[in-house]
């Protein structure tokens, strides 16, 4: 009796401590989000930002606030999103915490495939916007299809090694695929496609909030109800069998997500790699690792991070701008290297 | 000692080294009369050996495609050695410098060459490469050594690829904020069609120097092939020989990003086929590497002119496409110990 109580007083401490860091996490990505709004080439004030979105702004402050930087801001909200819960789904699923849909190939398969259609239908970027997501949907799911078989072996299965290795080189291999293709471009594509390979957020349009929409509400809740059966595979092949989980199936469902949300937000922002690295390890750091906190917390953090790092690089040197997964590489890098160096062999 | 060069090969070795010379040789001169204007063998040997600057077939020999392909010789070599010392010292059968940040590393200098030093000729552009290796190979190992357990060759690996990606942001963000990302791009899709003879002037006493460095080294080498142990055992000193060979592995990989660009896989693949050629005695491995990283990287460039002929593929893709299947190959065969 004492110790159930024990154990409920410790849960409702912990609960009322997660509550506390969801809270705050949110109101850092709503105050980045102002910083945000307010940063650009034509700066607005805070106070001006506030009486803009509350409809009592002039004609040009209206049309920078709500068609360029709002949905600019909502897609960096969504892609951090998506990118953390994809990491941190793969993290899981997988067991290595060094897997992230950057190292293992699946952003430059997403990638390869929206450079195949840009390469052979030049020039129509006007029509397509809801086929893209879909387009490198396919070419995630093919590249993880690609590197699950290469790495399978049969009576060992997938081991966390191989698959990494595995991924470093089919991420190399298409990314040698995207030269050639790039080269075969004409100048204005081909600007277009340095900028988003990137990992530009170059969407910065109501038509690709739209795009993706639907498929950050269908996925990340679903991802949250998978929680239970996350932390069941976290705990290894054997004994989530003996749990009773259909470990082959569970775990294709899951990859399935984890790739779905890497494509589509490849298709919006190019390449933003180290996102569902570092954001899931943070989460881990700060809420343990029970999945029904972390995936919530790892997907806060994403946003706060790539919406922070968009600010970043569209303030730096103005008028022109850095894409934002090139400040993201330059703070995720250093922090992946400091995860090798500290993980056991 | 007989029984350290066991595996070793000198016949099949000697035939490597001559026919490798031949086959070179030949592929010299099949890239060299091959190409946008057909010029027959005849011609070229006359451009050659009987130069004669009014004829416009012999200024393409001489200006553009002798000094192209005699780059791409050395460019070869270049990788292949450095791939070679770095399997042989650290006995990780997945080290070559693209993989573990040097070809970046180089690359990012170039960068900053390019941004900040906008005239800068290349005999200093050379020693900003090597700056650029040293860099890149140093912030790999570092955080390799920093772990516990020390550097297995998946930490390498892994390191690799994240100071890889950190170095190219960075050269990203350079070429973005000065907007010199046209002049980088060649370098990044890597080609020999930028030599000169003055590239080749300056890089060549490098290149001879650290490849005769590998040569003198080759012997520790083996022994070092087998385990530090052991050839401490023998009354090598380990730390000269692998302060020595790091110095001849950025020189190596330095010269060759600085003419090229990042073309990685070659310092991967070579030194293994060499290996399965001539056996485990690296003053053989040595010099049979050397020749067919070069017959690689020529047959890469002959081959990317061909491909799309009016336009170049870039080598660095086309090596890609046999050294990702292999890489694949050897991550799967040494499954358990790495």
């Amino acid at each position: 009796m004492i110790e159930k109580k024990y154990v409920s007083a410790y849960q409702q401490k912990r609960h009322r401590k997660n509550t506390l860091l969801i809270s705050t996490l949110i109101l850092l990505i709503l105050a980045m989000m102002i910083i945000s709004m307010n940063t650009g080439f034509i700066r607005l004030t805070p106070w001006e930002t506030i009486r803009t979105l509350f409809g009592m702004g002039t004609e040009k402050q209206n049309l920078i606030l709500f068609e360029f930087r709002l949905p600019r801001i909502v897609i960096a909200v969504l892609v951090g999103m998506a990118l953390a819960v994809s990491g941190g789904i793969l993290q899981g699923v997988s067991r290595n915490a060094l897997a992230d849909p950057g190292i293992l190939g699946i952003n430059a398969g997403a990638g390869l495939a929206v450079m195949l259609f840009i390469s052979f239908f030049p020039s129509t970027k006007a029509t397509p916007v809801f086929f893209l997501p879909l387009l490198a949907f396919i070419g995630a799911g093919l590249t993880a299809a690609l590197i699950y078989i290469l790495s399978y072996k049969r009576g060992e299965g997938i081991s966390p090694i191989r698959l990494l290795l595995t991924g470093v080189a089919v991420a190399a291999g298409i990314s040698a695929a995207m030269i050639v293709l790039t080269l075969r471009l004409s100048p204005e594509d081909y600007q277009f496609v340095a900028v988003w390979l990137a990992g530009s957020i170059w969407g910065s349009n109501w038509k690709f909030v739209i795009a993706l929409l639907p498929w950050v509400l269908l996925l990340l809740p679903f991802a949250y109800v998978k929680a239970r059966v996350l932390n069941t595979l976290h705990l290894g092949e054997i004994p989530a069998t003996g749990l009773g989980l259909a470990i082959q199936r569970e775990r294709l469902i899951l990859l399935a997500v984890a790739v779905g949300l890497a494509g589509a937000s490849v298709s919006v922002s190019g390449g933003i790699g180290f996102v569902g690295l570092i954001a899931p390890h943070l989460a881990r750091q700060l809420v343990g690792a029970k999945h029904q906190y972390l995936i919530p917390t790892a997907a806060l953090i994403g946003a706060l991070l790539i919406i922070t790092a968009d600010t970043i690089g569209r303030w730096i040197i103005e008028p022109s701008e850095i894409p934002a997964g090139i400040v993201v590489a330059v703070i995720g890098a250093p922090y992946f290297l400091y995860l090798l160096a500290k993980s056991k062999a | 000692m007989k029984k350290v060069y066991k595996g070793s090969r000198p016949i099949m070795a000697t035939f490597v080294l001559i026919g490798g010379m031949i086959g070179l040789l030949f592929a010299i001169g099949l890239s060299v009369s091959f190409g946008a204007a057909d010029i027959d063998f005849a011609t070229v040997w006359s451009a050659v050996f009987q130069y004669s600057p009014e004829l416009t077939s012999h200024q393409i020999i001489q200006e553009i495609r002798l000094p192209r392909v005699l780059g791409a010789a050395l460019v070869g070599a270049c990788f292949a050695v450095s791939g070679t010392i770095m399997q042989g010292m650290t006995r990780n059968p997945l080290a070559d410098s693209g993989l573990l940040g040097l070809n970046a590393g180089a690359a990012f200098m170039l960068a900053v060459c390019f941004a900040f030093f906008p005239n800068l000729p290349y005999m200093y552009i050379i020693h900003f490469a090597f700056l650029g290796a040293a860099l890149g190979a140093g912030l790999v190992y570092g955080v390799g050594s920093l772990a516990k357990g020390g550097l297995t060759p998946m930490r390498l690996v892994l390191a690799g690829a994240a100071v890889s990606a950190l170095l190219t942001a960075l050269s990203e963000g350079i070429a973005i904020y000065y907007r010199i990302g046209q002049d980088l791009a060649f370098w990044y899709a890597g080609g020999v069609s930028g030599t000169k003879w003055e590239h080749l002037q300056i890089m060549t006493p490098w290149i001879v120097a650290a490849i005769i460095g590998a040569i003198m080294l080759s012997k520790s080498i083996t022994l070092l092939s087998l385990g530090d142990e052991v050839a401490i055992g023998l009354g090598q000193r380990t730390g000269t020989i692998k302060f020595f060979g790091a110095i001849v592995v950025l020189v190596l990989a330095g010269a060759a990003v600085s003419v090229v660009g990042a073309v990685g896989f070659v310092g991967l693949i070579v030194p293994h086929l060499t290996r399965f050629l001539v056996g485990n005695d690296y003053r053989w491995i040595v010099p049979c590497s050397a020749i067919l990283g070069s017959l690689l990287v020529v047959l890469a460039d002959f081959a990317a002119r061909m491909v799309n002929p009016p336009y170049e593929t870039p080598i660095g893709a086309l090596i890609a496409l046999i050294g990702v299947p292999f890489f694949l190959y050897l991550a799967r065969k040494g499954g358990k110990e790495i």
